[in-house]
């Protein structure tokens, strides 16, 4: 009985099956043939123009949307861009843009890739030629745009980097005009540091003991400008070692900054009228690694019983580790870095400490002399004047007017 | 009173021996006995994760491997919750090590996760190894891979590998999640960034994090996982549970402890103010 | 009159990259990446120097100072294996005695003296954040909170977590940016008297 029941089922689904299944074939058929016969609409509007602020390498293409763009069958996905270097020539693909991105940067400045013919380079003062498509989702393109040309060519200045120049330019300008201020015997003011008094007593402490001073240069690279600044205090301490005959050790992590560290203590001893005393030996090459280097310096903190330790330089983690090393050894410790991040540790564990432009202005103060103090004094009218326009900045932007804050923006890419 | 006295002097004068042992056990002992700390979740954190999570097959991610097994206790984690993911999503990754140790901690990396996800190497991944000057090197890999990398770290040249095939350099992949120890994240904003625009995320030490907010705040990174807090957070969120999560409980008792003697210091130098203003 | 070539070659050398900077053409670049060929080669023969100035330091020591002599032993002789086990390339992948090296040597001791950095903070915490003024208590009460952040307290958690975004994101980081600018100004007033010749301090002179 039950049987007989289900048959008429069987049959009824069997039937819905068929025509389910008929139905979705003639649906899959029928778009493929129009959309064979339906090609979208090429882009419109095709302009090439030379790429700004660069080495004239490329060439910006830029097009207005295709008038199919968010069309029903025949929707465009993207835009093919070819490039010939003859109107009639043969086009090469280059790039394809998405919807939504209306401008393609197309050129290379390397003629030779890996050993290969660089096919996207382009050579400066060359015509170039572009057609463009449009391209549906099913891969359909559009019909070629005409071919439209443009000459890359190659720019002397990088206009996007206006604001810099300008602002370098007047900074030069202020350090140049304190320079002379100073050398035409003007008596310029700077504010005293606690960090710089401290030196000359740190280094007649270790003469008093008798014990050697310790001078780190920190783990930036021999080029990082607080490195420099470290040479600069390296110098004039290594001066003050030599006239009271006790020697400066200096482990240096980079063989480049170990040369130049040499170099800088050597002649400060010739300076001091004490070549003699100059020991290479006592400038050596430890390890580029952070870490090992830590446990070396750590090392001859302990053994050597440094009376005064300076650290002067670009510092990382290991500021604290070398610190609170010297902390605990009881040494007077003078600590200077540019880094945000490592100064917390060095004001906790040493006991004075030159706070980022401080570093760069030791070498200045040490000397005493006018001519290094003229940009000291420029820094200050530099600072005063970015106060300036950031005040100006924040009213403008609270009342809404952006003027301010587009004069300052650069383009650097 | 003078027995008193003492005893603020010692409050404010404990041996370093003493802090040195207590910090250690705070260590050693949810080492042995662990215990769950609950994580709160960043929105900073989340954004990586979702970056991440959106991906899927055919998706590249550029990831920088740049420390060195100093900080490999703190990045390693998220390294590895991060790559383990996208093998999970059938992700392709293409990775570099900038720092001069850094092919080591990337090798370890592949070795435990490509074996667990069943990731072959230059279908699912390609390592390209180290150069130095990051600075040149980020650059370079903005206009084409083979500018400085010719070959993978193993000796592949780039045309032959697979999943090197239709991509040139890191602007085609879905963005760069760069986890580092050094000065190489700078590199990646300044020239990745800043000069190819390419979205990128960092990984940080916890030192380094706030170095990096800045960043976050004007949109040059869109997300920031700084150090283990940062990698117990992306383990959470992922659920690729490891080191991350289990390191804070550490985390936690060492905060503790050293709250405690801050506390303890302080409380010796009002009192013994007070005992001063009192006797004066 | 030793010191006036190399006092004109910094200058040539730091106007003319002053100037590249601002100039996009072929040669321009051209310039830049010749120098930055040039600092590599540089790097190369100088890390010949330094390895002689340790091998000749740390040989020294091992003659003359008995206190070092044994760390002295020990640093050449890990240097001479180390050297040995990499020499070739086929000893850089996993497994090789250079790799067990590097993974089970090398990794766990460049760990643990970062980790020093634990007990370190601990110490140097514990001597600095003292309420002896009010920007020290400033100082300590700042401190507190960020830590805080670390330590799971339920509803305080969250509270804590809005203070401490604040707290990184306005007073941390409007201070970083105000020594970042100072930094900036005074990197360049650096170059500038460098560049110049007014600062020769590492030359040795005045």
């Amino acid at each position: 009985m039950d049987r007989l029941k289900l048959i008429p089922l069987i049959v009824l689904s069997a039937l819905l099956v068929f025509i389910i299944n008929a139905d979705a074939g003639a649906q899959e058929e029928a778009p493929a043939d129009t959309a064979e016969i339906v090609k979208p609409a090429p882009p419109q509007n095709v302009r090439v123009v030379d790429n700004p602020n660069d080495n004239g390498h490329y060439l910006l293409i830029r097009w207005d949307p295709s008038p199919d763009e968010g069309k029903g069958d025949n929707d465009v996905m993207g835009y093919n861009i070819y490039r010939s270097d003859k109107p009639d020539g043969e086009y090469r693909q280059m790039g394809t843009m998405p919807v939504g991105f209306y401008e393609y940067e197309d050129g290379s400045e390397e003629e030779v890739l890996a050993g290969e013919k660089n096919l996207e380079y382009m050579e400066i003062g060359e015509t170039y030629y572009y057609k463009l498509t449009s391209v549906t989702p099913q891969d359909v393109e559009s019909e070629f745009t005409e071919p439209v040309s443009g000459v890359p060519t190659a720019d002397w200045f990088h206009a996007g980097k206006l604001s810099y120049f300008i602002a370098l330019f007047l900074y030069i300008s202020l350090v140049l005009y304190f320079i002379k201020a100073a050398k035409s015997g003007q008596k310029l003011y700077i504010r005293p540091l606690g960090g710089i008094e401290a030196i000359d007593n740190a280094i007649g402490r270790a003469t008093e003991m008798g014990r050697p001073i310790l001078f780190v240069l920190g783990t930036g690279t021999a080029s990082d400008i607080a490195t420099i600044a470290g040479y600069t205090i390296l110098g004039r301490v290594a001066r003050k070692t030599a006239e009271y005959q006790i020697p400066v050790l200096v482990p240096v992590n980079e063989p480049v900054m170990m040369s130049v560290a040499q170099e800088t203590v050597r002649n400060a001893y010739i300076e001091a009228g004490r070549p003699d005393l100059y020991d290479e030996k006592n400038i050596p090459y430890v390890t580029a690694m952070q870490f090992p280097y830590v446990a070396a310096v750590n090392g001859i903190m302990i053994r050597e019983k440094t009376a005064t330790n300076f650290y002067m330089g670009l510092f990382h983690a290991e500021a604290l580790l070398l610190a609170e090393t010297g902390a605990t050894t009881g040494a007077i410790q003078i600590s200077g870095t540019d880094q945000p991040s490592q100064l917390p540790f060095f004001i906790a564990a040493t006991d004075f400490t030159l706070i980022g432009e401080e570093l760069y202005a030791a070498s200045a103060y040490l000397s005493g002399q006018p001519l290094l103090l003229g940009p000291l004094k420029a820094q200050d009218y530099a600072k005063a004047l970015l106060i300036v326009i950031m005040v100006i900045g924040l009213i403008t932007m609270t009342i809404g007017w952006s003027f301010w804050y587009d004069l300052f923006s650069t383009n650097i890419t | 009173m003078a027995k008193q006295e003492n005893l603020f002097d010692k409050m404010m004068s404990i041996d370093r021996r003493v802090i040195y042992l207590l910090l250690g056990l705070a260590v050693i002992v949810p080492a042995i006995f662990p215990f769950d700390v609950p994580v709160a979740t960043t929105p900073e954190v989340e954004s990586v994760f979702h970056f991440v999570d959106s991906l899927g097959t055919g998706d590249y991610l550029f990831l920088g491997v740049d420390y060195d097994p100093s900080t490999m206790a703190e990045l390693h984690p998220m390294t590895k919750a991060i790559l383990s993911q996208c093998f999970s999503q059938d992700v392709k990754v293409i990775i570099t090590a900038l720092s001069q140790n850094g092919p080591g901690m990337v090798e370890s990396i592949i070795n435990e996760i490509a074996d667990q996800y069943g990731a072959k190497n230059h279908i699912d991944y390609c390592f390209l190894g180290y150069k130095p000057y990051p600075g040149i090197v980020v650059l370079n890999m903005g206009v084409n891979f083979k500018l400085t990398f010719p070959n993978d770290y193993y000796g592949a040249s780039l045309d032959t590998i697979p999943v090197m095939q239709g991509i040139k350099n890191y602007t085609e992949c879905a963005g760069v999640i760069d986890v580092c120890a050094g000065n190489i994240a700078d590199m990646w904003i300044q020239f990745g960034n800043g000069r190819y625009g390419v979205p990128l995320a960092l990984g940080v030490t916890g030192v380094m994090a706030s170095d990096y907010y800045p960043y976050l705040q004007s949109g040059q990174i869109f997300g920031l996982m700084p150090g283990m807090k940062g990698a117990a957070e992306y383990e959470s969120l992922s659920g690729y549970k490891t080191t991350g999560i289990r390191s804070m409980a550490y985390q936690t008792s060492t905060h503790v402890i050293i709250l405690a003697f801050i506390i303890i210091s302080n409380i010796g130098w009002f009192l013994s103010r007070k005992e001063e203003k009192k006797i004066g | 009159m030793k010191k006036s070539l190399p006092l004109g070659i910094v200058f040539f050398a730091g106007v003319v990259m002053f100037f590249q900077h601002f100039i996009p053409t072929d040669q321009s670049e051209f310039i830049y990446k010749y120098a930055n060929d040039w600092l590599i080669c540089i790097g190369v023969y100088a890390m010949l120097l330094g390895i002689w100035s340790l091998i000749r330091v740390t040989l020294h020591k091992a003659r003359h100072d008995p206190n070092e002599r044994f760390y002295a032993i020990v640093t050449l002789v890990s240097m001479g294996i180390m050297i040995v086990a990499g020499w070739d390339v086929d000893n850089l992948r996993a497994g090789s005695l250079f790799m067990n090296m590097f993974n089970y040597i090398l990794i766990p001791v460049q760990a643990t003296i970062f980790s020093l950095l634990a007990f370190y903070v601990a110490s140097a915490a514990y001597r600095a954040f003292r309420a002896r003024t009010v920007l020290a208590t400033l100082l300590l009460f700042t401190a507190f909170v960020v830590m805080l952040r670390m330590i799971p307290l339920g509803y305080i958690s969250e509270l804590n977590q809005y203070l401490v975004a604040w707290i990184l994101s306005v007073p941390n980081l409007a201070a970083k940016r105000a020594i970042i600018m100072g930094v900036g100004l005074g990197m360049m007033a650096t170059s500038i008297k460098i560049i110049l010749g007014i600062e020769r301090q590492y030359l040795g002179g005045d």
